[in-house]
Parts: C-alpha cells; structure tokens; sequence
C-alpha cells in the first residue's frame, strides 16, 4: 500500500516517473545558471516559460556581499523582467525573505503538491504535507520549460516519535537525535513520514525545522501528514486548492524507527557533521558568535523562545550575537511583540532576513579559530567562514542560553 | 590520468565552497574546487583524473556548482561507495560520469586504473585486480549518452509546449 511520496509520485518505490510539478523555485545563486540553461533551450519568447509556477526569491546574496553577487542579484533580477515572473521576491518587499520561509508564508507550499526548488533545503514544505525536494540549477530550467520532471521513487521510513517533549526540547533537538542515530547517509534516496503523539503537538514551525533537515539524513523529502495546525495555517493564505494526502494504514516502510521523546534533550550538533552529535550539557566550549535565524530556526517561535531567555540579560562581553529574523513578516512581528527589543537591548545585532552567514555568505562570517553556536543546519569544515572556524548546531534555546553564558550551555542550567 | 582519493561524507562546501557561487561557469568554478580542505587539487588537476571517495559524496547543498566544478576541472568520472542524491542528479544531468562500486578500500591515489562504461567493469592494473560495476538504469543512461537533460530535451522533444 502506498506511502504518502508514492501518492504524490504516483508510483511505486523504485520507479522513475515523470510528474508535472506545482512550483519551481530559484534563488539568486542557483537562479541564474537555471535561466542560463533554459535560454539553451531556445525557447526564449515569453509564452513557453511556465512562469505561473516559476518562484524567484533574492536571498542568498542580499543585500549584495560584494561585486560579483550584486552582478548576480542583477543578473537575476532582470531575468524575472524579461520573462514577466510575477513570483518575484526583491529584499525589503512584502513578503521578502529566505525563500523557503517565503514559499511557506506566502502560500505556495501545501499538502498533496509536488514542489521543486533549487535549494537542497526545499524538503521543508513536508511539514505542510507537500512532496518537495532540492534539485540542480538544469533541472529547475526543464521543468521551467516543461512543467515537468523526471523522479524515481522513494522508499520511505516511517519515524514514530512518541511520550513526552522536556522543556527546551524542540524540533531542533528530535531531527538532530534522529541524525546523529542514523546518520548523514541514514536515508541515502529516500523519503521520510514522521508520526506520533509527539509530532501531533509540535507547533508547525518546529515540524518544519524537522522537515527542513530531512536532507541533513540524506533524504529526498521529510513529510508530515497534514492536520489542523496545517488547513488553520493556509486559510486565508494558500494559492489554489489542494488536497491532502495521507499513506494507507498498511504503508509499506521499508524501515519504522522508534523513538521516546522523553529521552530526546537539547542537542548539538558539533563540528564537521550534523551527525556528530552530543548533549547540550555535556560541552564546556567557549563561542565568539551565536547566530539565531536561517530557514531551520528563523521563525517567530524561534525568536520568542531566544528573547524569553534573554530578556533582562546580557550577551557576554565575548560573544557577539546575532539575530536574522526569517523573512519580513517575521521581523515585523516580533517588532509587535517587542521581541526585537529585548535583542536590542541585550546586547545583539539585529539585521533584516537573508541566508546570511548560515553559508558563510556575509552578516557573521567567522575568522581562522573561531568558534559559533548556530540555529542553522550545516557545520560542514568551512561553512560559515574561514576552514579552521567551528559550527556547532543547535536549538534558538541553546543558542541564547550559551550567548549569555559565553560558553555552549543547556538552557536548563541558567533555571 | 591521476587518481584524487577523498573521503567519506564529501560535502558540497568542500568541493565548491560558498563564497565562490557568484558565477555558474564551470571553468571558473573549477578554479576554487576543494578550495579550503585540499588547494592544490586546482592546480594540479588534468583532463581526465578520476575522483575515488567512500560513502555519501556530494552530501549537503544542492548547488549544481560543485559538478560544474569538476567537469570544468577536466574530472572524467568519480568512483565513489554511495552519492548525495541530488549531487548525483545534478551530475547526470549536466553529463558528468558516476560509478557507484565499493572500492573505497581497493584503489589508492597511485593505482592506474582503466574503466570500462559499456561491461561494468574497473581494471586497476596496478592491484591487477577488476571491480564490477553495476550500469546505470536505461533512463539515466540515455540522458548521460546524450550529454544530460537538456540535450535529452532537445532530442526527445520532452513534453516541450504542452
């Protein structure tokens, strides 16, 4: 019996299929080598680019680090002009901000789709039921071209999370458990489906930090089965119908991996590998920089579990901290709530949504020796700056936690 | 031809890291490949070095850069134990060649090796030993023989306009 990716797919594990996709979505930095491709193909006149599904956000690169990617944001910008995207996301606009965030808010993303985008984290919209998953810059221009897709199937896990959630567990801490147990290659090719009591009452913004690291495992896709928390979300907000979709009672998993959420504690990832994984409280390492934002932890949860900790205290003297709300909408809401005071006035730096240092961009790139605690999703050598600086991951807790105390702490200890 | 031996996990930050993605030409790119956990490979890499790694190469981002990287850099197939998904999507769609063999443990950086695309089959003349392959499924094979997707396109008419 079928398991929510082979609905979706309309195939059978194994299988290579071909489907019309929902949306396409391309950033700055994969955006313009996929409009490059799709030129290739000679089909330049503005009616056979199926612009409808075309998505085009300016994240990565914005505003501008340098030269060479402000000629790239250029680049992309007059692309979106000449074959009339209205999908268009410029910096400060409405609805602005880190593209999966954007393709959340602004209603792209929803249960039963099929998604592409060109970004590896765009296995985030699972939270919100929908099959979707990172492609190449090529593969974005075919289907921007054809509206379809080649896939092959995959077999699926089933992940069942169940009893009781600690305080400062979040879904930071159960992605990074289920990582650090199966690893980076655990679910090489293949789908995941998570369930569970747990998972019922998690928030969708934590859902879709669990989502959104699927691919951290190897995954092709992360999905939730839709509930409420889901259809409330979209009311008002989705693009469209949709229609859910959930797997037969008898999924056929090729593998169903048990965990007990009262065992799951606030987790970090340390360096080079997101499987690398430890509790919170057992490292004693000191930070220079703690960075809250990213599409795995920039939402509003995110922001008011962080400010909830920091309010009334101070970053230490050692550490600069830094907060990059997720998109617009998330800015001006914790504007409204006064969490961006709290920030403030706790010593850390505020900035506007991008992708930021979380790829060693710009807005917090690390030195030769350097150490940062990150609500981001990859500690790869190098990734936020110079080859000898550390990424250590973990939850918006943790991260505000350690940049009070200077040193990598389990929020727990400051109670 | 030369053999690059890398590891196991081999992300895409470290084939192509990201301060470099402001361009998608694979010549360019080609110049900063492994930039930051092994600079000399830019330098020194000729048309038609083989790159042999362990488990999950190509893991992380899904910036189709990092096979632009390689082919740019001349890299005429990587042999590696297992591959990130969308690293091996990516290659085969763009014509970049990939064997998926379980000889992490057999091939060093000095062996000479001979492949053969058509048997399955890698000839280290060196270890005088062979390693079997398993050939690409049809579908993924004709888009490589076509030199990727979008010459695939072209050929087949995919579907274009409908």
């Amino acid at each position: 019996m079928p398991t929510i990716a082979e609905k979706i797919l309309k195939g059978k594990a194994g299988e290579i299929v071909e489907c019309e996709v929902d949306y396409i979505m391309v950033n700055d930095i994969t955006g313009v080598p996929a409009f490059e491709v799709f030129e290739e193909l000679g089909l330049e006149s503005k009616r056979e680019i199926k612009k409808e599904k075309v998505v085009v956000v300016q994240d990565h690169y914005v505003p501008n680090k340098d030269v060479d990617s402000a000629e790239q944001a250029k680049a992309l910008r007059n692309y979106a002009r000449k074959y009339e995207i209205e999908h268009y996301y410029e910096i400060g606009k409405d609805g602005s901000g880190i593209c999966h965030q954007v393709m959340i808010e602004e209603g792209f993303a929803a249960p039963g789709r099929l998604i592409i985008g060109a970004d590896s984290h765009t296995c985030s919209y699972g939270a919100l039921g929908a099959f979707s998953t990172g492609v190449g810059s090529t593969e974005a221009a075919a289907a921007m071209a054809t509206g379809r897709l080649w896939f092959k199937v995959p077999a699926t896990q089933k992940f069942v999370i169940n009893g009781e959630l600690r305080k400062y567990v979040m879904g930071k801490d159960i992605i990074l458990h289920i990582i650090g147990d199966i690893s980076v290659s655990g679910s090489l090719y293949k789908s995941q489906e998570f369930y569970g009591a747990v998972i019922e009452k998690l928030s969708l913004s934590d859902r879709i930090t669990i989502s959104n690291m699927a691919v951290e495992a190897g995954a092709k896709a992360g999905i939730i089965p839709p509930d409420e928390k889901v259809f409330d979300f979209l009311r008002g907000r989705v693009r469209g119908e949709y229609k859910p979709v959930y797997a037969d009672t008898e999924g056929e998993y090729e593998e169903v991996l048990e965990y007990d959420a009262s065992e799951i504690v606030p987790t970090v990832a340390k360096p080079f590998s997101p499987d690398n994984t430890v509790p919170a409280s057992e490292l004693d390492v000191p930070i220079d920089q703690a960075y809250l934002g990213s599409c795995t932890n920039g939402r509003i949860e995110d922001l008011r579990v962080a400010a909830e900790i920091l309010k009334g205290k101070k970053v230490n003297q050692e550490v600069r901290m830094i907060v990059v709300p997720a998109s617009k909408k998330v800015f001006e809401q914790a504007l409204e709530e006064g969490l961006i005071k709290i920030f403030l006035e706790a010593d850390a730096f505020v900035c506007g949504p991008t992708c930021g240092a979380c790829l060693g961009g710009h807005m917090g790139v690390l030195a030769s020796g350097e150490r940062c605690i990150s609500t981001t999703n990859r500690n790869f050598i190098g990734r936020m700056g110079h080859k000898d600086s550390e990424v250590y991951l973990a939850n918006p807790a943790v991260v505000a936690a350690s940049a009070i105390e200077g040193r990598i702490t389990d929020p727990m200890e400051l109670q | 031809m030369r053999i690059w031996k890398f590891g196991h996990n081999v992300d895409t930050d470290q084939i192509i890291p990201a301060e470099y993605l402001t361009t998608g030409n694979a010549k360019k790119l080609a110049a900063h490949a492994f930039a930051k956990v092994r600079p000399e490979f830019s330098e020194e890499v000729k048309e038609g070095d083989i790159i042999v790694a362990g488990e999950n190469f190509g893991c992380g981002s899904s910036r189709e850069h990092a096979p632009r990287a390689l082919l740019g850099a001349g890299i005429r197939c990587v042999i590696a134990r297992s591959f990130a998904r969308i690293f091996f999507r990516n290659s085969i769609n763009i014509g970049l060649h990939l064997i998926e063999a379980d000889v992490f443990d057999r091939i060093e950086e000095e062996d000479e090796i001979e492949i053969s695309f058509e048997v399955g089959m890698i000839r280290n003349n060196t270890k005088k030993e062979e390693y079997k392959f398993k050939p690409l499924p049809e579908f993924m094979q004709k888009l490589l023989d076509s030199g990727g997707l979008i010459p695939y396109i072209k050929e087949q008419k995919w579907e274009l306009n409908k």
